[in-house]
C-alpha cells in the first residue's frame, strides 16, 4: 500500500520545512491513551434523511483522529455532532450518546453551550466576523462568552503565531477580517478558536483554501496541539491524514467501516470499500 | 437576436414571417419602453409641479419669512409663513411614532429571526402584512375616538386634540414596516456567523446582540429611515388626531399641526386656486417631498449595499 | 487555564439550574414576544372597538342609504359606487402600464443606466407620501388637464400611486419563471415577445395578481390624494359618468370622524367595518386565486 502514500502531489512539494513522513509518536511508548470523547450508535438526521447510521468512535486524548471518506458521506455531520452544532440545524436531530471524559453531551440537563466552550471547532468554509477586526476576530470567543482577558495582546499574538498568520497580519490587525485572503481567513478561524484553549479541538478541511506552505504550517501546529490538546480532523487529502492523524476512521454512506492506526489503515485496509477509496477507486 | 442570424438567408418563405416578427417585436419593446417611463415622467411631473409652484409663491413669500419665523398663519389676516411651526408638529408626532415603534419593531424582528420557530414565523409576518395594511383613516378613528379618550385618564392635561395620541399610533402603524424590514436584513446575515458563534461557546443572545444585529446593521437603519419616512409623509392619523393648530412646541399634550394636515385643511376649504394661501400647500409639500426623498435614497442606499452582499 | 484543573471542577451541567445563562435568554424572549404581541393586541382591540362602535347602525339601510345630515338615516351607497368605480378604473390604468413596464425591466432591457435609474426612480416613488401625488394630481388632472374633480382625475392619481408596487411585485413574479424554460422556448425557433406571451407571463401569472390585487387594495383605503383632487365630502348621487364627481368611503369616513356629533362617529365605525371586510375579501381573494393558479401550473 506503500504507492499510496506517493502521490505525485506529494513528491513534488515545493515547501522544504516539510516533517519527515515517518513521525515518531511518543504516546506510543507511553502505554494506552486515555479515552477523551467516545460516540456510541451515534445517528443523525436532516430533517427525514438520516445522515449518520449509528456510529461509534473512540476519540484519544493528546492525539489526531483523522476522518476521511467520500463528499457528503457524513463526515462534516460527525464533526458537528461532537460538540452539539448539529442540532443548530432547523429539522436536524440527533440519537445516540456522545461522551466527553466520560459525560454524555446529550444527556438531558446538559447546556450545550458549556460543551462548546470546552470543545472548539474550525469550519470547512472560513467564516470570520466581517464586523469586527481581525484582533476582535481572534478575541471573539472570549467576548461572547463575557470574558475580559487581562493582557488581550498577548493573546491575540500568540494565537495568530500558532496559526502561521502572525507575521502576515501584525500591521493590520485592525482592518475587518474579511479584507483577508481566504486561506488567511482560514487561518484566523483557526486562530479564533486557538485562543480558548479548548480541550478538544474539531477541524473540518482546516486546510482545503490553503497553499502548501501555509498547509505545512497547519500541518505542524496539529502535530504540535496534540501534546496538549485533543484534535479531530476530516480531511480529503489522503497524505494529509497518514502525515498528521495517529489515527483514522474512514466513513461511508453515513457507516463507520473502518477505524484503526492510520499506519494500519493505510497499509492494510480490512475493508475493501476503505482499500478502494484509499487507493483512489472512487469517491 | 442570435437565433434570427442563425436561419439561413436563402429561405424566402421565411423572411416574411421573420420580418413580421421583427417588427411585432420591435413595437412591442416601444410600448414596454413607454410604459416604463411612465414612473419616470411621475416623478418629472412631481419636481415640476412643486418646483413651479413654490417658485410662485417664493416670489411673495421671502426665504426669511419661511424659514425665519415659527409662526404659521397663511389663512389669517395678519399673515405669517413661518414653516417651523409645521416642522414641529410633524417632528413631533414623528419622533413619538418612532420611538414607539423602533424597540418594538427591532425586538419582534430579532425574535422572529432569532429565536421564534419557522412556523411562528410563517404565521406572524403575514399578520403584520395585515397591519401595514390597514387605511390609515382607521387608525385615525382609532386614535381620536379610543386612544385619546383612555390616555386622557393617564395623562393629566391631556387635550382632546394632541400630538401624543396619534404619535402612538402611528407607531403602531410603522411598527410592521420596521419589523418586517428589519427581519428580512437579520434574516439575511449568513447562518456561517451564527454557527461560528456558538461554535465559540456564545449563547443564543449573545450571537444575536453581538455578531447578527451587527452584521445586519446597515440594513436595521435603513428600515428605520424608511419607517420615519414614512411616519414624516402620513397624514389621515394626524389630520384626525392631533388637531389643526400650527404652533412651535415640544409639548405633545396640546393640538398641532402637521405639514401633511395643513395641506389636507386647505384642500379641503374654500381656498380658491392660484391665490398665495393656495400655493402654501406646494411649498410645504416641497419641503415633505424633500424630506421624505432623502430618507428614501438613505435608506435604498443602505439596502442597495446589503443586496450586493458588498457587507460581507 | 490548565488544562486539569479545570477538567476537575468544571462540569457540561449548568452550576446552578438556568438562572446563570438561561435565564437572560429567557427573559429576553418573553419580552419580544410581549413586542410581537401588543401591536397584534391593539389590531383587535381596534377592530373590536369598530364593531362595537358601529354595530347599532349596521344594517342594510346604511349600506343602501345616501349622506344625510341625520346620522341616524345617513348611508353609504354613494361612497361605496364611487369607491368601486375608482377602484375599477385604477386597475384597469395601472395594471397594463405596471406590467408592462415590470416585462420592460425583466425581460428587455439589460442593466445600464437607464434601467437602474428607472429602477431607482420606482423605489424612490414607492415612498413618496401619498398627499403628495394627490398635489400632482390636482395640477395635472384636474387643472391641466381640465378633467375637474372627477372620477378620472382620482383614479389616474391613485392609479400613479400604485404603480411602483405594481411594477415591483410584477417584477418578483416574472423573476420566478426559471431562465432554463425561456432557454427551451427559444430553442424551439421562439422570438422574445413569444416566448413571454406564451410561457414567462401564464407561468408568472399567480404572482402577478396576487401582487395587483393586494397594490389595488391598498387603493381602497386611501384618502388623502382623493380629498386633494377634491373628491367631495357630501355626494348624495351616484356617480354616471368618467367624468362624474364622487366621493369614496375613506372620504366618507373622514368626513364623519371630522363631525363633532357621537352620532356621525357611530356611522364612521360603521364605514371602518364595511371597508374593513372589504380589504380584507380582496387579500381573501388574491391569497385564493394564487392557490389555485399556482396548483393548474403545476399540472
Ligand atoms: N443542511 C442540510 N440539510 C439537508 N441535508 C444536508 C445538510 N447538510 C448536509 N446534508 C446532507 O447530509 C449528508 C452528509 O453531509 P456532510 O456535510 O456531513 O458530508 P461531508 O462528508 O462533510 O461531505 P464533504 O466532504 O463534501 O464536506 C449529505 O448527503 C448531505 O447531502
Ligand atoms: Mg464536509
Amino acid at each position: 500500500m506503500e504507492h499510496a502514500l506517493k502521490t505525485p502531489r506529494e513528491t513534488s512539494s515545493p515547501d522544504p520545512t516539510r516533517r519527515p513522513q515517518t513521525v515518531v509518536r511518543p504516546a506510543e511508548e507511553s502505554g494506552t491513551p486515555q479515552v477523551k470523547m467516545r460516540t456510541e450508535l451515534l445517528r443523525a438526521w436532516f430533517g427525514p434523511t438520516e445522515v449518520l447510521k449509528g456510529i461509534s468512535l473512540p476519540i484519544l486524548k493528546n492525539r489526531v483522529t483523522a476522518i476521511i471518506g467520500p463528499s457528503g458521506c457524513g463526515k462534516s455531520t460527525l464533526l458537528r455532532c461532537l460538540n452539539r452544532m448539529h442540532e443548530v440545524v432547523p429539522g436536524a436531530r440527533v440519537e445516540g450518546k456522545a461522551y466527553l471524559d466520560e459525560q454524555n453531551i446529550y444527556e438531558a440537563s446538559v447546556n450545550p453551550i458549556r460543551v462548546r466552550q470546552r470543545i472548539g471547532m474550525v469550519f470547512q468554509k472560513a467564516n470570520p466576523f466581517p464586523t469586527m477586526s481581525i484582533r476582535n476576530n481572534v478575541l471573539a470567543g472570549l467576548r461572547l462568552q463575557g470574558v475580559r482577558p487581562r493582557s488581550p495582546d498577548e493573546l491575540v499574538e500568540k494565537a495568530l503565531r500558532q496559526a502561521a498568520l502572525w507575521d502576515e497580519v501584525k500591521d493590520i490587525l485592525d482592518r475587518s477580517g474579511v479584507s483577508l485572503s481566504g486561506g488567511q481567513q482560514q487561518r484566523l478561524c483557526i486562530a479564533r478558536a486557538l485562543v480558548l484553549e479548548p480541550e478538544v479541538l474539531l477541524m473540518d478541511e482546516p486546510c482545503s483554501a490553503l497553499d502548501p506552505i501555509a498547509t505545512a504550517k497547519i500541518e505542524d501546529l496539529i502535530y504540535e496541539l496534540r501534546n496538549s490538546y485533543t484534535v479531530v480532523i476530516v480531511t480529503h487529502n489522503m497524505q494529509q491524514a497518514a502525515r498528521v492523524a495517529d489515527f483514522t476512521a474512514f466513513l461511508y454512506l453515513g457507516e463507520l467501516i473502518e477505524y484503526d492506526k492510520t499506519d494500519t489503515i493505510f497499509r492494510t485496509p480490512r475493508d475493501p470499500r476503505t482499500e478502494a477509496y484509499i487507493t483512489g477507486r472512487f469517491g | 437576436m442570435s437565433i434570427h442570424t442563425a436561419i439561413p438567408a436563402h429561405l424566402p418563405a421565411r423572411t416574411a414571417l421573420h420580418e413580421r416578427r421583427r417588427l411585432t417585436e420591435r413595437l412591442v419593446g416601444a410600448v414596454l419602453f413607454a410604459c416604463a417611463i411612465v414612473s419616470l415622467i411621475t416623478t418629472v411631473g412631481i419636481i415640476l409641479v412643486l418646483i413651479v409652484e413654490t417658485a410662485g409663491f417664493f416670489q411673495e413669500v421671502s426665504l426669511r419669512d419661511f424659514f425665519g419665523d415659527t409662526q404659521w398663519t397663511p389663512l389669517f389676516a395678519k399673515k405669517h409663513f413661518g414653516i417651523w411651526a409645521l416642522v414641529a408638529g410633524t417632528a413631533l408626532t414623528s419622533a413619538i411614532a418612532v420611538f414607539t415603534a423602533v424597540p418594538l419593531g427591532l425586538l419582534a424582528a430579532a425574535y422572529l429571526s432569532e429565536f421564534a420557530e419557522e412556523r411562528v414565523r410563517r404565521v406572524l409576518k403575514p399578520i403584520m402584512e395585515i397591519l401595514a395594511g390597514i387605511p390609515t383613516v382607521v387608525y385615525g378613528y382609532f386614535a381620536l375616538t379610543f386612544v385619546t379618550p383612555l390616555l386622557q385618564k393617564v395623562v393629566p392635561g391631556l387635550a382632546g386634540f394632541n400630538a401624543l395620541s396619534p404619535g402612538l399610533v402611528m407607531g403602531i402603524m410603522i411598527f410592521p414596516t420596521i419589523a418586517s424590514l428589519s427581519e428580512d436584513a437579520l434574516y439575511a446575515v449568513p447562518t456561517s456567523l451564527r454557527e461560528a458563534a456558538y461554535a465559540l461557546g456564545a449563547t443564543r443572545l449573545a450571537t444575536t446582540f453581538r455578531v447578527v444585529i451587527p452584521s445586519a446593521f446597515s440594513g436595521i437603519v435603513a428600515a428605520i429611515i424608511l419607517g420615519v419616512s414614512r411616519a414624516v409623509g402620513e397624514t389621515m392619523i394626524v389630520t384626525i388626531a392631533a388637531g389643526q393648530q400650527p404652533r412651535f412646541t415640544f409639548d405633545p399634550r396640546v393640538p398641532v399641526e402637521t405639514m401633511t394636515a395643513y395641506i389636507v385643511q386647505v384642500s379641503l376649504g374654500d381656498t380658491p386656486t392660484g391665490t398665495l394661501e393656495f400655493r402654501t400647500i406646494f411649498a410645504v409639500g416641497m419641503m415633505l417631498f424633500v424630506f421624505t426623498l432623502a430618507l428614501n435614497m438613505v435608506a435604498h442606499r443602505l439596502r442597495q449595499h446589503i443586496l450586493k452582499g458588498s457587507l460581507w | 487555564m490548565e488544562s486539569d484543573s479545570k477538567q476537575s471542577q468544571e462540569t457540561l451541567r449548568e452550576p446552578q439550574p438556568s438562572l446563570a445563562t438561561i435565564g437572560p435568554e429567557k427573559a429576553f424572549v418573553a419580552i419580544c414576544r410581549l413586542a410581537v404581541a401588543l401591536p397584534l393586541l391593539l389590531l383587535v382591540v381596534l377592530v373590536v372597538d369598530a364593531v362595537v362602535d358601529g354595530w347599532p347602525r349596521l344594517s342594510w339601510g346604511f349600506l343602501t342609504g345616501y349622506p344625510s345630515r341625520n346620522p341616524e338615516i345617513a348611508g353609504i351607497l354613494p361612497a361605496l359606487a364611487g369607491s368601486a368605480a375608482v377602484i375599477v378604473l385604477t386597475a384597469v390604468m395601472a395594471i397594463p402600464v405596471g406590467v408592462g413596464a415590470a416585462i420592460y425591466l425583466e425581460e428587455y432591457t439589460k442593466p445600464g443606466r437607464l434601467t437602474s435609474l428607472i429602477e431607482l426612480n420606482i423605489s424612490n416613488l414607492a415612498g413618496v407620501p401619498s398627499i403628495i401625488y394627490g398635489l400632482l394630481g390636482l395640477e395635472l388632472f384636474v387643472r391641466a388637464m381640465q378633467m375637474g374633480r372627477s372620477l378620472l382625475a382620482g383614479a389616474a392619481t391613485l392609479a400613479l400611486l400604485v404603480l411602483p408596487a405594481v411594477i415591483m411585485t410584477s417584477r418578483e413574479a416574472l423573476r420566478t419563471v426559471p431562465y432554463s424554460l425561456r432557454e427551451a422556448c427559444y430553442a424551439l425557433g421562439a422570438d422574445r415577445w413569444q416566448t413571454i406571451w406564451r410561457v414567462v407571463l401564464p407561468m408568472s401569472l399567480p404572482g402577478i395578481l396576487t401582487g395587483i390585487i393586494l397594490s389595488v387594495a391598498r387603493a381602497i383605503g386611501e384618502t388623502a390624494p382623493l380629498i386633494m383632487i377634491g373628491a367631495l365630502t357630501y355626494v348624495a348621487f351616484l356617480p354616471d359618468s368618467l367624468m362624474s364627481p364622487f366621493t369614496a368611503l375613506p372620504i366618507q369616513i373622514f368626513n364623519w370622524v371630522s363631525r363633532p356629533q357621537k352620532g356621525f362617529h357611530t356611522n364612521a365605525a360603521a364605514g371602518i367595518v364595511v371597508l374593513l371586510v372589504l380589504m380584507l375579501l380582496l387579500n381573501a381573494t388574491a391569497i385564493w386565486l394564487r392557490v389555485r393558479l399556482q396548483r393548474r401550473v403545476n399540472w
